[in-house]
């Protein structure tokens, strides 16, 4: 059934980190098997953050092919000397896990003829690109994964995470949320439900240029905002379309650099419990997520069906 | 005499949008004999003095572990409990079914108060998906708002929330009342086969959709109607349950009862028509 969560600290910065870890640990009984977050950190705005992954973890339940360490270590050496051709420069680099990197680059290039570069280096996948967008995922559950990827000390404005049940997909770090909005910047997506039109979309999708990188019915969400923002709408104008272009049941947030939003489907039939103050608003699939971060007696609602949000940092 | 008191009782029920057939035959009999009353018992409940009041703090404890307790200081005959720190936690309180005056100082999770039978139940706070599912009688009152579901399949009882509600609001009830001070969602009533639904403010799309029976009051703006679900004149006999009943769940003060919208089923979907289904087949 899977859990998301999702908070934006409106004029002020926090351990966004530790809060988003927290409300996705309160939802692990929706979904076990990966856990992802979207974080917002405030990391200064000069260059991008490119996260990638050059192979999946094959541990904890994964369906995924087991491979030696030494392809991600080659895999790796064709993205240096990708980035080296694409003029990109590496700032800074981290090796989170054997199978995950951070970067911190300089990139001068087409954000879609840049990832399109780095993607065709077989089985490496970026996981965002962005000024402040940090995405991570992996299998486990929030407390795991932020343990991983030392997550507890991040600060920032905003996130956004997920927890997940795998239902028609693999057990993979392919198939986890957050996806992120390629080729924009600082787009990402989670979603919670199933949608019943995914591939009459995605060859449409396909045919006008946009990639996906799962069969997780959840990453059209990503791609169908992308591609609306590509041809100029808004994000708020993308997801009112998506009301209607997409079929199925879901609510899902999406987030920028600077915004946060939701939307939720025609038939209610996804749970999302909301507040909403004027320096913070927190949202999740069950209350006790909410409930994670404010444990004294606050005023929380359901949206109602169709219902579209957005609010800024 | 007693004919002419059944006919009515019916004619009443059916001026209020009520349809109910009469239930007939040997399975409908009773057969009560008083020297056996004995044998017959309602396993799980307790005698309770509601001038023994007790507080129970469930901060640090599970939903299984919180429920455990109400139902020991029940049998301590703890007659009103006040439940500290709830904070949104699941399936709290559920399953009473005895006389018993319950106060939640908070918000409840999913599946708050289900299949009760006899509580009086009052939650300060908000309630999520699925409040009172199945509630045979009693009264639960939520102070704020609650989620989608709400009153899913009750048979009896006055379920109140004072706020604003989800989606598919008393979806597959079967009897008793839902009262609402603020808005509803979409596919409010679906399903529904017996009792009231009113709803102060406005409600979304599909409202009463595939409705068997029972009556939905609107007092705001109606998204649209459901497959199968009409509008019924109002008479007195509703305007007089809606009047005591809104005094009953402590809303709607002074609000316009005589503006509202009454919707019943139009009865016209495939189970209502005068075919039996093997002549159905036949025709088809």
């Amino acid at each position: 059934m899977c859990g998301i969560a999702g908070l934006i600290h409106r004029g002020k910065s926090s351990n966004v980190g530790e809060e988003l870890k927290n409300m996705l640990q309160a939802l692990k009984h929706r979904g076990p098997d990966s856990t992802g977050y979207a974080l917002y950190a405030n990391n200064g705005g000069q260059n991008f953050i490119f996260r990638f992954k050059v192979g999946e973890n094959v541990g904890e339940g994964s369906t995924s092919v087991n491979e030696d360490e030494s392809v991600y270590n080659e895999r790796k050496k064709i993205v240096d000397t990708k980035l080296s051709e694409l003029g990109s420069t590496i700032i800074k680099e981290d090796k989170l896990t054997p199978y995950s990197y951070r970067y911190e680059i300089k990139i001068d290039k087409d954000l879609m003829e840049f990832s399109k570069s780095i993607e065709s280096i077989e089985n490496v996948e970026i996981l965002s690109i962005g000024k402040s967008l940090e995405l991570i995922k992996d299998l486990g559950d929030a407390t795991t994964v932020s343990e991983r990827y030392g997550l507890n000390k991040v600060q920032g404005t905003h996130g956004i995470g997920h927890a997940r049940m795998a239902t028609e997909s693999g057990v993979d770090i392919k198939s986890a949320h957050p996806f992120w909005g390629y080729p924009f910047a600082d787009v990402s997506v989670v979603h919670n439900g199933q949608l019943t039109n995914y591939w009459n979309n995605r060859r449409v999708l396909e045919n006008k240029g946009m990639r996906f990188m799962s069969e997780c019915d959840s990453e059209l969400i990503a791609v169908f905002l992308a591609e609306r923002m590509r041809n100029g709408a808004t994000l708020e104008e993308g997801m009112r379309e998506s009301l209607t272009g997409l079929d199925g049941v879901f609510t899902y947030f999406v987030a920028t650099k600077d915004s946060l939003g939701m939307a939720k489907d025609t038939m209610a039939a996804k749970p999302l419990v909301l507040y909403e103050s004027d320096d913070l608003v927190a949202m999740g699939s069950e209350e006790i997520a909410i409930r994670s971060i404010l444990p004294q007696e606050i005023d929380t609602y359901d949206p109602f069906d169709g219902e579209v949000k957005v609010w800024q940092t | 005499m007693a004919n002419i008191k059944t006919l009515e009782k019916k004619t009443k029920a059916q001026s209020m949008g009520l349809h109910t057939e009469v239930l007939t035959g040997k399975t409908q009999q009773k057969f009560f004999n008083p020297d056996e009353a004995e044998n017959f018992f309602y396993w799980g409940t307790h005698d309770v003095d509601f001038n023994k009041r007790t507080e129970l703090d469930v901060k640090d404890m599970d939903c299984k572990e919180a429920n455990k307790k109400i139902d020991i200081l029940m049998s301590e005959g703890y007659g009103t409990i006040v439940i500290k720190n709830p904070q949104g936690k699941h399936s709290l309180g559920v399953g009473i079914l005895n006389k018993l005056n319950l106060i939640f100082e908070g918000s409840l999770g999913y599946f708050g108060v289900g299949s009760i039978d006899g509580p009086i139940v009052r939650v300060n706070g908000r309630v999520g998906w699925s409040c009172a599912e199945n509630m045979m009688a009693g009264k639960v009152v939520i102070e704020k708002n609650a989620g989608s579901c709400f009153g899913a399949a009750i048979r009896g009882g006055d379920l109140i929330c004072k706020g604003s509600v989800g989606a598919r609001t008393g979806i597959d009830q079967k009897g008793g009342s839902i009262i609402v001070g603020g808005d509803a969602g979409a596919f409010t009533g679906f399903m529904m086969q017996r009792g009231r639904i009113v709803i102060l403010g406005d409600v979304g799309i599909n409202l009463g959709d595939s409705m068997y029976d029972g009556t939905i009051y609107v007092g705001g703006k109606i998204g649209s109607f459901g497959s199968d679900a009409v509008e019924a004149p109002m008479t007195k006999n509703d305007i007089e349950w809606l009047t005591r009943k809104l005094k009953v769940a402590e809303i709607g003060n002074n609000f316009n009862i005589s503006k509202m919208t009454k919707i019943v089923s139009g009865k016209k979907l495939w189970n209502y028509d005068a075919l039996e289904p093997t002549e159905k087949k036949g025709a088809i």
